[in-house]
């Protein structure tokens, strides 16, 4: 699922900014961009300040997954965890961006009459919870299972849609399970073994997903993150190891692949 | 129009091979692409005689005003590029450049006669910033190797042959000599320079390559003074390139020398780039002109670019 991108990237203005947790949202209105896919992603820098940071970065943009999208507007959530995220999450109203997108191919939708399993956490928030909005608007019966660091991350739950049900889990148990999202995701699987699985997360939490997937036979869609340096296949920088060899490009090829092309997910 | 060795291109503006992908652009961003393509001429990236997959990742690493990239030369081969890549390629409506790339003198002529062959390709560029098998010596670091291989593939085609230089050579000029006087038609410089990073808080190299090329502004320093240097010595056309992000960086490598300058970082963060630095470049050739129209600003600049045929 793929919308194209206008050519170039475009100048936008953030309309508003607020904190959610430990993370950051920012609001941007993208007045001549196209209504993106679920899963889809952006290119970000911004126009100020750009290269200002810790040892003269950043340099390249950023890429993020859209959080929400609607009548010109897009929202995006992050985490400040380096140079481009922090210059990123210091953005306030009236500030712009660059951006580029949307870019890459979404998720497509579960085979008809199954329900979704929407699993992950941390900053995989954002595919997600474009997800859980757009199968909500399609009647696709969906749940997420969504694990996080501690309660302050955890509140980063609030942004999916209300109409998705959804449990949490936490590794130090400061809020909803005390433990792994993959516990959530088997306790789902045990009452549903007809579910298909939509998965954005940090590595480690993605390769426990998938492996969980796999070892159950049930099909699953992963939202892969990966340094880039373009986000539109000029670089080839942003590769992942597939199935029988060779490579697949994040950007161009995902983010969202399918789990059985990737024998692990990349943990570096 | 541009005279590039009797390749008529509508501005200087092109790619740094290896640094666009117009295959996957078309894909992200449609035919918009096509309206408004940002190069009046197209460099493929290196392709070599057989498929490859390229380095393990990590591929990419930010660095000050630069990045290090590590990314081994994936393509098809040149069977695969020259019936799946092509076709596409031709649909840009810009004369087309096949960057090629062999470690021995045998495979880059059977690569250049394989380009030879189609008409669609207006020009060859020899990637030569590959160990010769032999000595283990960058072929284009040292000027009689870089010079033998060049005397082996000339007769092999009349198509403009090009040949891309490496900054990681004690002399470039002295290199680029050896192309001029073994019937080089043009050169292209600076490719990247040599770097490396280590993965953050470890001792260990972070590119699944160890080493990559740093490009960006960090080398626009380089790239002046290279391109310079063989400028002073050596007669051909040169594709100036490395570290370009405006117009006036342009204008630089022309005023020292080049015929057309290439882009490749500055894509990544502004895919359109091509096309804003050519618009950018035009002013800054107006208003240096004292001309009040934009052919008469055109006739200026277009200096004498035509090669002479040396073979």
């Amino acid at each position: 699922m793929r919308t194209q991108a206008p050519f170039g990237r475009r100048r936008v203005a953030i309309t508003g900014a607020e904190d959610v947790g430990a993370y950051r949202v920012l609001h941007a209105a993208d007045l001549d961009g196209p209504v993106p896919q679920p899963g889809q992603f952006y290119m970000l820098a911004t126009v100020l300040g750009w290269g200002a940071g810790q040892d003269d970065r950043p340099f390249l943009p950023r890429a993020l997954s859209f959080l929400g999208a609607a009548e010109g507007q897009l929202s995006f959530m992050l985490e400040d965890v380096g140079p481009g995220t922090r210059r990123l999450c210091a953005l306030a109203a009236g500030d712009e961006l660059w951006l580029t997108g949307p870019l890459g191919n979404g998720f497509a939708a579960p085979a008809h009459g199954r329900r979704a399993i929407l699993a992950g956490g941390g900053v995989g928030i954002p595919p997600l919870a474009a997800w859980a909005a757009a199968l909500a608007d399609l009647g696709v019966a969906a749940c997420a299972v969504l694990g996080f660091r501690d309660a302050e991350h955890a509140r980063g739950a609030q942004l999916l849609d209300a109409r998705c049900p959804r449990t949490v889990a936490t590794d130090d148990g400061s809020a909803g399970h005390h433990g792994l999202v993959t516990d959530l995701l088997s306790a789902q699987l045990d009452g549903d073994a007809e579910a298909e699985v939509y998965a954005c997360g940090p590595p480690r939490m993605l390769e426990a997903v998938r492996a969980l997937c796999a070892a159950r036979g049930v099909p699953a869609q992963l939202a892969l993150e990966a340094g880039m340096a373009c986000g539109f296949g000029a670089c080839f920088g942003c590769v992942v190891a597939v199935r029988g060899g060779g490579y697949a490009r994040v950007c161009v090829d995902g983010p969202v692949l399918d789990a059985d092309r990737l024998d692990a997910v990349p943990v570096h | 129009m541009i005279d590039f060795c009797g390749i008529a291109l509508a501005h200087p503006i092109v790619n740094g091979s290896g640094t666009f992908d117009a295959i996957a652009a078309r894909q992200a961003f449609g035919d918009a692409l096509l309206a408004d393509f940002p190069f009046s001429a197209f460099v493929s990236k290196t392709i070599t005689l057989s498929p490859r997959e390229g380095n393990p990742p990590p591929r990419l690493w930010e660095a000050q005003a630069g990045m290090i990239n590590s990314i081994g030369l994936p393509n098809r081969g040149l069977r695969g590029y020259l019936e799946h890549d092509l076709p596409q390629l031709a649909a840009l409506g810009v004369p087309l450049i096949t960057n090629v790339m062999g470690s021995t003198a045998a495979e880059v002529a059977a690569l250049v006669e394989g380009v030879d062959e189609r008409p669609e390709i207006a020009a060859i560029e020899l990637n030569v910033s590959c160990p010769n098998v032999a000595t283990g010596l960058d072929i284009g670091a040292d000027p009689a190797s870089l010079g033998a291989l060049v005397r082996a593939v000339r007769p092999l085609t009349r198509k403009v042959l090009i040949v891309k230089l490496t900054p990681n050579s004690a002399d470039v000029a002295a290199v680029a000599l050896a192309a001029e006087f073994e019937g080089a038609d043009a050169l292209s410089l600076i490719n990247t320079l040599r770097a490396g990073a280590l993965a953050p808080g470890s001792e260990a190299p972070w590119l699944g390559g160890v080493t990559g090329g740093l490009s960006g502004p960090a080398i626009r320093s380089v790239a002046l003074a290279q391109v310079g240097a063989v400028a002073r010595r050596v007669a051909l056309p040169i594709v100036g390139m490395g570290g370009v992000a405006s117009g006036s960086h342009a204008r630089d490598l022309l005023s020292v020398g080049a015929t057309l300058v290439a882009l490749g970082t500055e894509s990544f963060r502004d895919p359109a780039a091509g096309s804003r630095i050519a618009r950018e470049l035009k002013s800054l050739q107006i208003a240096g002109s004292g001309s009040t129209t934009l052919n008469e600003a055109e006739a200026q600049v277009e200096v004498d670019t035509n090669c002479t045929d040396s073979r």
